[in-house]
């Protein structure tokens, strides 16, 4: 077992709208190796990108709060930090990169400034230095002709190239973890698999862990380790990656599989798709929250929660039928059509 | 950019000609003649009518229209009458004055406005937010007339402090020329001051929710950057656009505050100029103004350029 660089245990995170209390994240907890990546998978509002957020502490504190857990970096708790402290973590030892890299750069500064600032936030450099080590990180990542590009705006780039830049500010510091929010989500499908194949090519050179959030299971067989399902704020299955796609265990992860869409899928048979939608976080959940779209729900399921448990070792599920005694039995083509099929 | 500049020029011939036909006739629907209010209530009608044809104000009006083009091309301002002195002499003797107050207004409004409006978009829905955004609508509300007296009032003949009149003169002193600039100046800073923070607040409010501002703070960036180099700038063009209009508005002078504190400059000349009927100042001193905006707002056009990267000056489609 290698060592585990990044442990959240927990984590809760809560929105607040008025009197309207949403459980955004409930009790997210698992551990980053060293040299490995973790994949977050789930639909939006699963709570996936705000469990990443929230372990830089960038959620916006007008209206979340991280209300629970712990969030443990070579043994200090990230949420009992100050802010300066906080601040000599983000881009230094964790540093993230976002989903639409034409937002997420600034329009009205260079890249070379963006990059700069960056380094000059944590390093004591001169600005000659920095600017030195700015074009190498450019070339690291790829960019032709780094000199010249330094002095160009945002606008003045492709939207793969951009997230290049993004990729570079991410690493200017050589951080031990890059947190990846849907990275390759806003970028042509020809872009995606180059960014992709950037970041594995970093991550190997550079030796360090990645978190993929992404809704793309495509990705996270690429590029992960492990994975981690969520569905509805909570952790529903947690797995090494070869251990999930061989052997999935819950009826949420089924229907994700299902609906991803394989080379040997006939073009005109019907897309798998997991009817209704997830609950409203802002209520109590009493029973498991994804009953209402499971076709294998028991009437166990809709009164009493299921505890993420380990039938094997490393691998976790939270159903009711997972268990040594009880084996629920997946059945082919339950999601097609969003025909439910209730025992 | 040249281009761009040319294209600019250009369009200050049209604007100038119009600006030009409007003031002409607006003038000529004061009531009362020219001549009479010139020469006083003692004077006899032959008197008028001899002065009368003198100024020329018998000639037809489209005749009188052509002759005040025609000198306006050649850049020949003409004399006043009331002040016996070429209308370019008075307008540059005037203007500087104007600038003055004018850029002190701005100053303060910079200086006051644009901190309050970054304050009160940090501070969303607090008590500062509420106290910021409740004053800066006191302020672009307040009617400048009555706070300038009030002003003076206070300030002056209350409490002596301040002189409420006139201009002071560096030969006398810097407190000489500060002290008769503070009233005036903050009576006009009034409504820009207000109207910045507004500006500011909400384009700062917009501007935060994006997220290069997330990406900032992931960096590891200390807020007052976030806030002050990566949130600020975006959030600069509208207050540029407010700026530029505020500055020519001040510029073409402010009549209120001018008259109220007896300020020599654009605004009061006008003012004196309508009272006499003195025609020729009123018409070259708004045309002097309306080349002024022009110009400010080409500034402010560059200056968006420089604000803002994306925007191309010579394209069409771009910040002209």
């Amino acid at each position: 077992m290698s060592e585990s660089i990044l442990n959240v245990k927990n984590l809760q995170v809560e929105f607040k709208s008025g009197s309207i209390i949403t459980r955004a994240v409930n009790g997210v907890s698992f551990a980053l190796n060293k040299n490995e990546n973790i994949g977050i998978v789930g639909e939006s509002g699963s709570g996936k990108s705000v469990t990443a957020t929230s372990i830089l502490r960038l959620i916006p504190s007008s209206s979340a709060k991280i209300t629970g857990g712990e969030i443990i970096l070579n043994g200090r708790d990230l949420l009992k930090l100050s802010n300066r402290e906080m601040r000599k973590v983000r881009g230094n030892e964790i540093s993230m990169i976002f989903q639409d890299p034409s937002t997420s750069l600034n329009p009205v500064f260079t890249v070379g400034n963006q990059l700069i600032e960056t380094i000059r936030a944590h390093k004591k450099l001169t600005k000659k230095e920095a600017k030195q080590r700015a074009i190498e990180l450019l070339e690291l990542v790829g960019i032709p002709a780094p000199e010249k590009r330094i002095n160009m705006y945002p606008h003045e780039f492709s939207g793969g190239m951009r997230q290049r830049v993004m990729i570079a500010i991410a690493l200017a510091c050589d951080p031990k973890i890059l947190i990846a929010d849907e990275p390759t989500t806003a970028l042509d499908v020809t872009v995606q698999a180059q960014i992709l194949n950037l970041m594995k090519d970093l991550q190997e050179k550079l030796d360090m862990s990645i978190i993929m959030i992404t809704h793309d299971l495509g990705v996270v067989w690429e590029m992960c380790d492990q994975i981690l399902v969520m569905y509805a704020g909570r952790v529903v299955e947690s797995a090494k990656v070869e251990d999930l796609y061989h052997n999935p265990l819950h009826p949420y992860t089924w229907g994700l599989l299902e609906s991803q869409i394989t080379e040997s899928q006939d073009s005109h048979a019907p897309l798998a798709s997991i009817p209704g939608s997830p609950p409203d976080l802002s209520y109590e959940i009493k029973g498991c929250p994804f009953v209402d779209r499971c076709p294998y729900a028991q009437d166990i399921c809709h009164n009493e929660a299921p505890k993420l448990i380990e039938p094997t070792e490393g691998h976790a599920v939270a159903c009711h039928f997972q268990t040594e005694t009880e084996k629920l039995e997946r059945r082919e083509n339950a999601y097609i059509n969003g025909d439910t099929i209730r025992s | 950019m040249k281009r761009f500049l040319f294209r600019r020029i250009l369009q200050l011939i049209p604007t100038l000609f119009i600006v030009a036909i409007i003031v002409f006739f607006i003038t000529r629907m004061l009531p009362g003649n020219p001549a009479a209010v010139m020469l006083g209530p003692q004077a006899s009608a032959e008197d008028i009518a001899a002065y009368s044809e003198q100024l020329g104000l018998n000639e037809p009006l489209h005749r009188q229209f052509f002759d005040y083009l025609g000198n306006l091309v050649k850049f020949d301002f003409g004399n006043s009458l009331s002040y016996n002195q070429p209308i370019a002499d008075l307008i540059m003797e005037r203007f500087p004055n104007t600038v003055i107050l004018a850029i002190s207004a701005l100053i303060i409004a910079v200086i006051i406005g644009v901190p309050a409006g970054i304050l009160a978009a940090k501070k969303q829905n607090t008590f500062l937010d509420y106290f910021i955004t409740t004053f800066s609508l006191v302020g672009v509300s307040m009617p400048i007339f009555w706070l300038g007296v009030m002003l003076a009032l206070y300030f002056s003949v209350n409490l002596g402090w301040l002189p409420s009149t006139g201009m002071g003169s560096l030969d006398n002193g810097l407190w000489d020329f500060l002290s008769h600039l503070i009233l005036p100046s903050i009576a006009l800073a009034t409504i820009p001051t207000a109207q910045f923070a507004r500006i500011i607040r909400s384009s700062m409010l917009e501007t935060i929710s994006h997220d290069y501002i997330k990406t900032a703070r992931s960096k590891g960036l200390r807020e007052f950057i976030v806030i002050n180099k990566h949130a600020l700038k975006n959030a600069l063009t509208p207050l540029l656009t407010v700026m530029g209009l505020q500055f020519s508005n001040l510029l073409g002078g402010a009549v209120l505050t001018e008259t109220i504190f007896s300020w020599p400059g654009m605004g009061l000349l006008i003012v004196n100029a309508i009272e006499k009927r003195d025609f020729v100042v009123v018409q070259n001193t708004v045309i002097f103004i309306a080349v002024i905006y022009v110009v400010i707002n080409l500034i402010v056009d560059v200056l968006y350029k420089v604000v803002n990267p994306k925007i191309n000056l010579d394209s069409d489609k771009g910040g002209a």
